[in-house]
């Protein structure tokens, strides 16, 4: 089974329940890889400006701009002991109404699934936010990088999705919109009976999808039958190496806890 | 400081066309950091390189190509890949609207907010009409050649437009297997319950900070002026015990909490 992004607990009160975290999204946008002459698919390597040979990870230092050519070096060892205590915790500290949080704090979404002995605490936590409709609001630390983030029930699946911080976020005021002007009623009402009469219950599944991956793969899939531009190399040397289906892994690592 | 728009374009609806300028909502406030080399403390440059001979490959040689299975390529031109571009077009065409709380979080992407570019009036109008009907649009464009699915939604009195992702790329959880073990019994839900609920309030964006962020800026501001500064990681606490007597002992110290206050 694929390893999981991340795996912690999330706590609330002196409740435990530890989870491991999926992305909720497959990658589906096709990307390109850049290859050689003769079709080798190449690698990205820094090199030194002065003497223009490539450096190893050893060979280099990670610096803060503060003026021109004028760095602050930061070591590794500086950023781990900076990094928030090293908890794997999930610490939910509060329940807030669900669809309180305006869609433009939204970030990244991912899947969380019972792991270890966690899967009746897991249950209890999901069925209790289900049942009287709330998500928890907690930060936590994963890779280096603090984050905020909304935990959902839904289906009996814990998703945790992450939040921006207030500050990642402009307002209005702060890019200087023009103040609000008082709308004609005849204006209003003509809108109004637009968004009426083109409502449907969900998005169109036909609008939302993704027409221009679509093109770019069925252009080469066609080219490939055609036997044109196409090149084979060892499946371990194309880096993508196996191409794993995120629904599988999740399917796979819920059930583990049964 | 006033932003900068970052694309002019004309909002579609039926017949009506509302001119508008984009500006992006999120402000970037990662701590970026340059990769310098060690020896000479200047920016290392990258380069492509064949990674079995080492050898640099110049840019005017590197050819794409699409992995359509693991191990083979096909190598798609530079008019073709021009040749796959949308036409390029001013036009959000909205081309139907949901309930307001029926597009999950996992769809958004991010935001832009939409300034009014003229017709003041109609920008307010059509805004003031999301929030009666209770109702997001959904729209398609064509920004940078790229396609581009979003919603359009009133924040207050703005208009807000999110961008979406694509049907193919979010994992829905129709598609997977509810959780299984045992139904917690009623004693244990009715203590999570009163527990879940002694922790309920108003989401405040304003409580949550990102304190990592805060302290390396710090730690890298006062390094720059030529301090040193004692690190220290904080202490962890933990409290491993059974389900039924931690929530019991959470609601004892909940209840301890509202004593004292």
């Amino acid at each position: 089974m694929s390893r999981p992004f991340w795996s912690g607990t999330i706590t609330f009160g002196l409740v435990s329940v530890p989870v491991n975290l999926f992305p909720a999204y497959r990658n589906t946008r096709a990307s390109l890889r850049l290859l050689g002459p003769e079709g080798v698919p190449l690698s990205r390597r820094y090199y030194s400006a002065k003497t223009g040979r490539d450096l190893n990870d050893e060979e280099m230092l990670r610096g803060y701009e503060i003026g021109e050519d004028e760095y602050v070096l930061v070591t590794d060892e500086e950023l781990e002991r900076l990094q928030p205590e090293k908890t794997r915790d999930i610490d939910v500290r509060r329940f807030v109404e669900h669809d309180s949080i305006p869609p433009i704090y939204f970030e990244r979404s991912y899947f969380l699934t019972p792991s270890g002995n966690s899967d009746k605490a897991y249950r209890l936590l999901a069925n209790t936010m289900e049942k009287i409709g709330r998500m928890g609001i907690a930060t936590f630390v994963m890779r280096g990088k603090e984050y905020l983030v909304a935990i959902l029930a839904e289906k009996g699946i814990l998703r945790a999705e992450t939040l921006r911080f207030a500050d990642e976020l402009r307002t209005p005021e702060d890019i200087g919109l023009p103040r609000k002007v008082k709308a004609p009623q005849t204006k209003v009402k003509e809108f109004e009976k637009f968004i009426k009469s083109h409502s449907e219950a969900r998005p169109s599944k036909t609008e939302t999808r993704d027409e221009e991956t679509g093109r770019l793969v069925k252009l080469a899939r066609k080219k490939l039958s055609r036997k044109k531009d196409v090149v084979e190399v060892e499946p371990e040397k194309s880096a993508h190496g196996k191409v794993v289906d995120i629904m599988d892994v999740l399917k796979k690592s819920i059930a583990a806890s049964r | 400081m006033a932003a900068r728009s970052i694309w002019k374009a004309e909002l579609k609806l039926g017949g009506t066309r509302i001119p508008v300028n984009l500006y992006s909502a999120v402000i970037d406030r990662t701590v970026h950091f340059n990769i310098l080399e060690e020896k000479t403390k200047s920016r290392v440059k990258q380069h492509m390189v064949d990674p079995s001979t080492g050898e640099e490959v110049p840019s005017e040689a590197i050819r794409k190509g699409y992995e359509v299975e693991p191990g083979t390529f096909v190598i798609l031109t530079d008019e073709e890949l021009e040749s796959l571009e949308p036409d390029p077009s001013r036009e959000i065409e909205i081309t139907h609207f949901v309930p307001s709380t029926r597009i999950e979080p996992e769809w958004y992407e991010r935001p832009y907010y939409l300034g009014p570019d003229g017709n003041t009036s109609a920008y307010f109008a059509l805004a003031e009409a999301l929030n009666k009907q209770h109702r997001e649009g959904v729209a398609r464009w064509i920004m940078r050649k790229k396609e581009y699915i979003g919603a359009l939604r009133a924040e207050g009195d703005y208009l807000l437009l999110v961008t979406m992702r694509h049907a193919e790329e979010v994992v829905s959880i129709e598609d997977l297997p509810t959780p299984a073990g045992r139904e917690p019994d009623k004693k244990e839900l009715g203590m999570a319950t009163q527990l879940v609920e002694a922790l309920a309030g108003e989401f405040d964006p304003s409580e949550f900070k990102d304190e990592y962020r805060e302290r390396l800026m710090e730690f890298v501001e006062s390094k720059a002026r030529g301090k040193t500064t004692r690190l220290h990681a904080l202490k962890a606490k933990r409290a491993p015990t059974s389900l039924t007597s931690a929530l019991e002992r959470s609601l004892k110290a909940l209840k301890k909490e509202k004593a004292a206050a």
